[in-house]
């Protein structure tokens, strides 16, 4: 199974990006091979608005069942949920230890946003 | 003639300029308020009874019984408004800005528009001025369609004044766009020379006629001058910076009207957009 980490840097030491919508990169985690990729979110950072519906259907074409971040708005939840992703909220300062935070099963899934919309 | 005010930055006197200059007409005239998120033209006119016009915007809505989640409406929308995973499609209608694509690429056709209100068109009198006001609900995010509207409102082959709002952005673009000549309204500051630059490009792309008009002339330098200078851009109007125009602006009297000494400074205009258009 693979997850989603929102982070601004290249590897696991890199630090987490609290931000969904807006993150710079993700680092997808597969969990049974221990191997991570990390995809590019640039084209999001200038967004006007919808950027984390842009994130949702960007981290879904990498089939990714979790997401691991910092915050999560109301228009990015609706589409994760709809593509059939969990989201767990971090306060985690390195991919690394937000990671390690899912394989140890401290992390609880969302249920809701966790933020408002920019545009509510 | 259809002339349009705007400015790179905020607060420069578009209004005050839109207003003077409906004001001073010998004729009548359309002043048409398109800052649709901010509209202040009518705190200087005393004007009749508002008649009220809705502007809605046509949002999609699924019939998930047709739907077989091809994904095209996705892939057609530029906005994520609509957005699907092999499944019917998730609609956000505040992304929606009412192209009807999604509703036009549908196979099964299995989208049909429904209107979604964004604000309001207030037409009122004030003398010889017909204000034309866009007004924008709150939390509504999509100015251009209702500067639209706005635009639509004004009666065919009447002279009219488009208030432009603020910076060079698409309702910026929406506002000036189709109109006889651009007004660009700057201060003799580095911010307005800095942001002018940025209207000029805008104008010179979207190839519309253009002037610059100087407001507060003398609270600053002459860098705007030069730089009109160097790029042959002509210099139509310099407005004084005269603290009894500030105070009269302050309780929502025009220039003209408080101070009759700028009377001319607006009829001249007048004169100078009409031959510069000839």
């Amino acid at each position: 199974m693979k997850i989603a980490i929102t982070t601004s840097g290249n590897d696991l030491s890199a630090p987490l990006d609290p931000r969904f919508g807006r993150a710079p990169k993700f680092l997808i985690y597969d969990l049974e091979a221990d191997t991570f990729n990390v995809i590019d979110n640039l084209q999001n950072l200038n967004a006007a608005q919808g950027a984390g519906i842009q994130s949702g259907q960007n981290i879904a074409r990498q089939g990714v069942k979790a997401l691991v971040t910092g915050h999560c708005g109301p228009k990015a939840f609706r589409v994760l949920q709809a593509a059939g992703i969990k989201i767990f909220n971090t306060s985690a300062s390195t991919v690394a230890e937000a990671l390690d935070q899912y394989r140890t099963g401290k992390l609880t899934e969302a249920g809701s946003a966790d933020v408002e919309g920019h545009w509510a | 003639m259809r002339l349009s005010v705007a400015s790179g930055k905020g607060g420069t006197g578009k209004t005050t300029l839109s207003a003077n200059l409906a004001r001073i007409a010998q004729h009548t005239v359309v002043l048409a308020d398109c800052d649709v998120e901010e509209p202040n033209a009518h705190l200087f006119l005393k004007t009749s009874d508002i008649e009220e016009k809705v502007v809605s915007l046509p949002i999609p809505k699924v019939d998930e019984a047709l739907c077989d989640g091809c994904g095209l409406c996705s892939k057609i929308c530029q906005f994520s408004a609509i957005v699907t995973f092999g499944t019917a499609p998730l609609v956000f209608p505040e992304m929606c800005h009412g192209c009807g694509g999604c509703a036009l690429v549908c196979p099964p056709k299995a989208i049909t528009e429904h209107p979604r209100r964004i604000g309001v068109v207030e037409i009122s009198q004030a003398e010889s001025i017909t204000l034309i006001t866009g007004r924008l609900d709150v939390g509504v995010a999509q100015a251009p369609p209702l500067i639209r509207a706005v635009k639509e409102a004004v009666p065919p082959k009447t002279d009219a004044i488009f208030d432009a709002p603020p910076g060079t952005s698409c309702p910026v673009i929406a506002a000036v766009r189709d109109t006889d000549m651009v007004l660009l309204v700057t201060e003799p500051t580095p911010f307005g020379l800095h942001d002018l630059t940025l209207a000029v490009d805008m104008v010179r792309d979207l190839q519309l006629p253009f002037g610059v008009v100087v407001n507060r002339m003398g609270s600053g330098d002459r860098r705007i001058q030069a730089f009109c200078e160097k790029q042959q851009i002509p210099i139509l109007l310099e407005i004084p910076d005269d603290r009894r125009i500030a105070e009269a602006y302050s309780r929502g009297i025009l220039m003209v009207d408080a101070l009759p000494e700028y009377r001319s400074l607006f009829e001249d205009l007048w004169k100078t957009i009409r031959q510069s258009l000839n």
